[in-house]
């Protein structure tokens, strides 16, 4: 690969031939502030934000859009650009509504960070300015076209990365705006990341509306829990319940994207119908009692085990020592629904399977049935049942098990009767790994506090594990990893090693 | 032309034939979408949603991508005018030539209510125009397909009364 | 010719020698004037060869830019094994200028042979004429040559009786002065928006569908035949003042002149006789103020500067313009520049594209405030305003339509700055009676 080595703001830098002066510009950690380019779309060099002064060239460049070559001198910040600059942004600002206080990309707009950085301190405009009604375009997206910079990222996401070309942009000069076409709504199940990827408050999400300001939100990085994909994420929390779920950037898993059924669903992590406190025949005890109860009912008994695909590597593993130490079969059920892929990204879809560690599941030598009632239906007194947050949502079922316990989040509905109840925190309460459907292992963070005595899901089985006379002295969920890399399938990784981007486990 | 119905398909029997004929000119299907959008205007006068999804239909390009084209171009109208669709050239040019006096003759002899809408018995549209490219034959009027040159104020009232 | 004047002795009638004979527009007619000897002559020739002819001839692009014919032919490079284009752009809507236009509709076939003979030269089998959807007649007379020359087997799979195919598709714009823009008229022609494309990739390595494509204006192509037939040195000859500005140019010339029409020029005449004398100068009673030479995208200039100028690429830069599309634009002492210089801005605003943020905005904002100052309501903040707004849309967007629209507003303040001031303290456009001047004008769309 031929490299070339250019100056950028006086750092010397080196990059493959063929790189943009704007990615090269990344790389020496220099940002050239812009707008319609995106790296996960085609370039369209519109919005003249990324001019750059090149030395001996006689007009000012686009970064996004000039090659870096051997010798260039490169200034962002020299007169000529900062005006060039500067003159962008009044332009764009002098239709633009002052919306700021109603705005809900207040506080993470480009058009602000960009003006108040760079931009005039008053505006020249006495015209009056241009004005569009508010659209719903369908889906979870609607367009305050007085607010739209015309960058056109929603138009070539559309169209280059969903391959559904159902945005376009409308009219010509001052009077252009993004439109549709009457009836052909954003049902794309990827449409919404044209929300994302609009740098104003022109796209916004209907889901997420006037619900929270950008600066009170907490985020953490996470992967979306709702497919087998592994999508990596963000989770944006306000006052400890969930708003909000954004994308992450992972070039090996879905690059810049979500799809809309798993970013709009994760209500289920605020869910206030939640188990609180340990319970013994449905009463509150101490931990320590309901945790000898729950092991001395498992002893002399065949020890069934209902796991969630939701749980973490680092619970399952667990669970599958508790298994082995008892004597006794695992069991995962997945949910699923039809898979819908964004075309113009490699092996990137809404998977089938609505879980995301069924994987992690099955390689800790759990097995998967597609019928979890029949299962049930058919044990006995002799059996025990160890439910761990699995609802069986939507199910009707009857369990004959001699005994049935429960750690979980929530009491399922025909678990009432269960003899011991041990609150856990959901994934967004602790943090852990899942595997996707590739094998890729990746960490998620806790965002938000756990309701009422719920506990981290290892620290519970842990404790189960002590209690059962089995050696688990973990304090933290790396421990816990540790312990899981010790072995195939996970031997070799570390949270040091998965960062924040996951690994694929070691053939 | 407005007694039509503009929703109706038109790419059947000798426009179809008309449209793959286009076809093979070009090494895109979507290369024939301007002439094959001046097809449905020649039909029906105008360029309707319905028109549009037929013509992207036939073309594999989607209705959104359609409607974005057409109204890029000034040329196509978007909703019926009237049967003489008057344009009057003002661009500087022809400005400094009296071609606002040209306009204002044209209102009024044609008692449109105003620039772009259609006269109440829908005979007449009459709109300003960027330069036509006739710009010494000042001022140039373009009344549906024909051009008319050299139009002075004083010959507004004929050409209106020619066409009533 | 000054069609529809008959032509000035003074002119050098070459493309324009049988403007208003209704028999030079069929092929029959053509062949009798001369026509398609120079087409049969280059068929014979090899591509490199009439590549060569052209550039030693000196022509220059007709169409505004200036840019050297043979040089731009040279740039596509033969045996590639792509398909190659050329594209005529006949998409004439600089206002000032109808020379295409008369090309067109009285000599179809000098296009037709012009057009052949390039896509020869550049190793192209189609020519697409991308023609304004305005150009009604120019179309029809352009059709019906097109289907004379498949009959006569001028054109189609074995040209002329050659083993050269050439076809030529006659294409019909619909309404957008942008998609006069080389890189605009391709995306218009792919069945796209016509908005203008970044470069690189410049049209002779991936142009009209990603193919390496030529694209020359109606003029250049018109007076390629006559170079052929001629022969380079001829053409060369054909120069008055600089040695860079060969051959004969068609001035499209209106406004406020005696006798407005197309004047076919050597190249390098004096300006100032031009008007007053092959022209008939200004109306009567008039006197000329301000003259547009190239079309409303170059400088305005002084009658100062105008008699000063030579006729050609040089001369013109010379004197504070440009030779541009050679649409010379007269304007007398009855006409207020502010209000030229208006609806000249809310031209370009009416026909950005909407790509750039400094034309799309910077057009339209210009507009208004230009035509508040004309009203009688500006300022002189305004001028200050208007001359940083057009400095913010000039050489940073995609193409020149946003430098074209910043062009008269900058000259015109430069150079006739009074008028603008004596709005402003006046409060009312001077050469009228009253405030509420009489406009009819609607909001720019």
């Amino acid at each position: 690969m031929t490299m070339v080595t250019l100056t950028i703001e006086g750092r010397e830098v080196e990059v493959p031939e063929g790189t943009s002066i704007l990615e090269a510009g990344k790389r020496a950690g220099v940002l050239i502030p812009h707008y319609c380019y995106h790296p996960g779309l085609p370039v369209a060099g519109v919005c003249r934000m990324c001019l750059v002064e090149v030395e001996k060239s006689p007009k000012l460049s686009p970064a996004c859009a000039t090659a870096a070559a051997t010798g260039q001198v490169v200034h962002v910040h020299s007169p000529k650009a900062l005006e060039a600059r500067k003159g962008v942004l009044e332009l764009l600002l002098i239709n633009h509504p002052l919306d700021c206080p109603i705005c809900d990309q207040s506080g993470e707009c480009e058009l602000q960070d960009y003006t108040y950085a760079e931009g005039r301190a008053d505006s020249r405009y006495r015209e009056p300015k241009r004005f569009n009604p508010v659209e719903d375009f369908g889906g979870d997206v609607m367009y305050v076209p007085n607010r739209c910079i015309l960058c056109t990222r929603c138009v070539r996401f559309m169209e280059t990365v969903a391959h559904d070309p159902v945005l376009n942009v409308s009219e010509r000069g001052d009077r252009a705006v993004i439109g549709k076409f009457p009836g052909a709504d954003l049902t794309n199940p990827w449409a919404g990341n044209v929300i994302d990827l609009c740098p104003v408050g022109a796209l916004l999400s209907k889901d997420f509306l006037n619900k929270a300001r950008a600066w009170d939100l907490d985020r953490a990085a996470t992967i979306c829990p709702n497919c087998s994909q592994g999508c990596n994420a963000v989770l944006e929390v306000r006052d400890n319940v969930v708003v909000r779920m954004e994308p992450r950037p992972n070039d090996a898993v879905n690059r810049y994207f979500l799809c809309d059924p798993g970013r709009l669903d994760y209500r289920w992590l605020n869910r206030r119908d939640r188990l609180m406190t340990p319970t013994l025949e449905g009463a509150t005890v101490d931990w320590a009692v309901a945790t000898a109860a729950a092991i001395d009912a498992i002893a002399g008994r065949r020890l069934h085990v209902l796991a969630s695909p939701r749980l973490s590597n680092e619970a399952l593993f667990l669970l599958a020592r508790l298994l082995r130490h008892a004597g006794g079969e695992g069991w995962y059920t997945v949910p699923t629904g039809p898979e819908a892929p964004l075309p113009g990204v490699p092996d990137l879809a809404l998977r089938a399977d609505r879980a995301p560690n069924g994987r992690g599941a099955e390689s800790l030598g759990f097995r998967r049935t597609d019928d979890a009632p029949s299962l049930l239906a058919g044990l006995g007194p002799d059996d025990v049942l160890l439910v761990v947050d699995e609802e069986l949502a939507g199910a009707t079922v009857r369990t004959a098990a001699g005994v049935v316990l429960v750690v979980g989040t929530t009491l399922p509905a025909w678990a009432t009767g269960a003899l011991v109840a041990l609150p856990i925190a959901n994934m967004a309460e602790e943090e852990g790994t899942y595997t996707n459907l590739r094998g890729r292992v990746q960490r998620f963070l806790q965002a938000k506090a756990a309701p009422g005595s719920a506990r981290p899901t290892f620290a519970v089985l842990a404790d189960l594990l002590v209690a059962a006379g089995q050696p688990a002295d973990y304090l933290l969920a790396a421990d816990v990893f540790a312990a899981l890399a010790s072995e195939p399938p996970f031997a070799g990784l570390s949270y040091e090693t998965l960062g924040l981007h996951g690994m694929p486990v070691p053939e | 032309m407005s007694d039509v119905d503009a929703t109706a398909p038109i790419f059947t029997g000798a426009r179809r034939a008309a449209l793959d004929a286009l076809l093979t000119r070009y090494p895109t299907k979507m290369a024939a979408l301007l002439p094959a959008l001046w097809l449905v205007q020649e039909t029906h006068g105008w360029v309707s949603d319905a028109s549009i999804a037929e013509v992207a239909s036939l073309l594999d390009l989607t209705p959104a991508y359609v409607k974005g084209v057409v109204t890029f171009y000034t040329m196509y109208h978007r909703h019926p005018v009237g049967r003489h669709f008057i344009q009057v050239c003002t661009t500087s040019p022809c400005g400094v030539c009296g071609a606002e006096d040209v306009l204002r003759a044209f209102v009024r002899h044609t008692r449109v209510p105003e620039l772009g809408v259609t006269s109440a018995d829908g005979q007449f549209t009459v709109v300003e125009v960027e330069c036509l490219g006739a710009c010494g034959f000042a001022t140039p009027v373009q009344i549906n397909d024909e051009l008319i040159e050299s139009v002075t104020p004083d010959q507004v009232a004929a050409l209106v009364a020619a066409r009533r | 010719m000054g069609y529809p004047h008959k032509s000035h002795p003074r002119e050098t009638p070459v493309l324009s020698r049988h403007f208003g004979d209704p028999d030079a527009r069929t092929l029959a007619g053509w062949r009798q004037r001369g026509g398609y000897r120079a087409l049969e002559q280059a068929l014979g020739q090899t591509p490199a060869e009439i590549v060569t002819t052209v550039k030693d001839s000196g022509l220059r692009g007709r169409g505004g830019a200036g840019f050297p014919t043979g040089m731009k032919w040279s740039f596509m490079k033969p045996g590639d094994g792509k398909p190659h284009y050329l594209c005529c752009n006949a998409d004439e809507s600089e206002p000032g200028t109808f020379k295409d236009r008369e090309i067109m509709r009285w000599t179809p076939h000098a296009l037709i042979e012009g057009c052949a003979i390039g896509a020869y030269a550049i190793g192209a089998e189609t020519a697409y004429i991308y023609v304004r959807g305005e150009f009604t007649e120019p179309l029809q007379r352009l059709t019906d040559a097109v289907r004379e020359a498949y009959a006569e087997g001028v054109l189609g799979a074995r040209a002329m009786g050659s083993g050269t195919r050439l076809d030529i598709v006659v294409h019909k714009g619909a309404g957008a002065y942008i998609c006069g823009e080389e890189t605009a008229l391709m995306n218009s022609l792919e069945g796209r928006r016509g908005v203008p494309r970044i470069k690189p990739p410049f049209p002779a390595v991936a142009g009209l569908f990603g193919q390496p494509t030529t694209i020359n204006n109606v003029e250049t192509l018109a007076a390629v035949p006559h170079i052929l037939a001629n022969g380079a040195d001829w053409y060369r000859g054909m120069s008055l003042s600089s040695p860079k500005s060969t051959g004969t140019k068609l001035f499209s010339v209106c406004g406020n002149v005696r006798r407005p029409g197309n004047y076919e020029m050597t190249l390098g005449f004096p300006f100032g006789e031009f008007l007053h004398d092959v022209c008939g100068g200004p109306p009567v009673g008039r006197r000329f103020k301000a003259i547009i030479p190239g079309g409303s995208s170059v400088p305005i200039q002084t009658m100062e500067e105008a008699e000063a100028t030579r006729m050609d690429y040089e001369g013109f830069v010379a004197q504070g313009s440009m030779l541009g599309s050679g649409g010379v634009i007269c304007i007398d002492d009855r006409q207020c520049m502010v209000r030229v210089i208006a609806r000249l801005a809310r031209f370009y605003a009416h026909e950005s594209c909407a790509q750039c943020t400094q034309c799309r905005e910077g057009t339209a904002w210009t507009t208004r405030i230009v035509e508040r100052i004309e009203a009688g309501d500006g300022t002189f903040e305004d001028l200050d305003t208007l001359l940083s707004i057009a400095d913010n849309m000039t050489g940073k967007t995609i193409c020149v339509l946003s430098d074209s629209c910043a062009v008269p507003v900058v000259s015109g303040i430069k150079k006739f700055r009074a008028e603008f001031e004596a709005h402003i303290t006046q409060k009312r456009c001077p050469m009228r009676a009253s405030a509420s001047a009489s406009t009819v004008a609607v909001a720019a769309a």
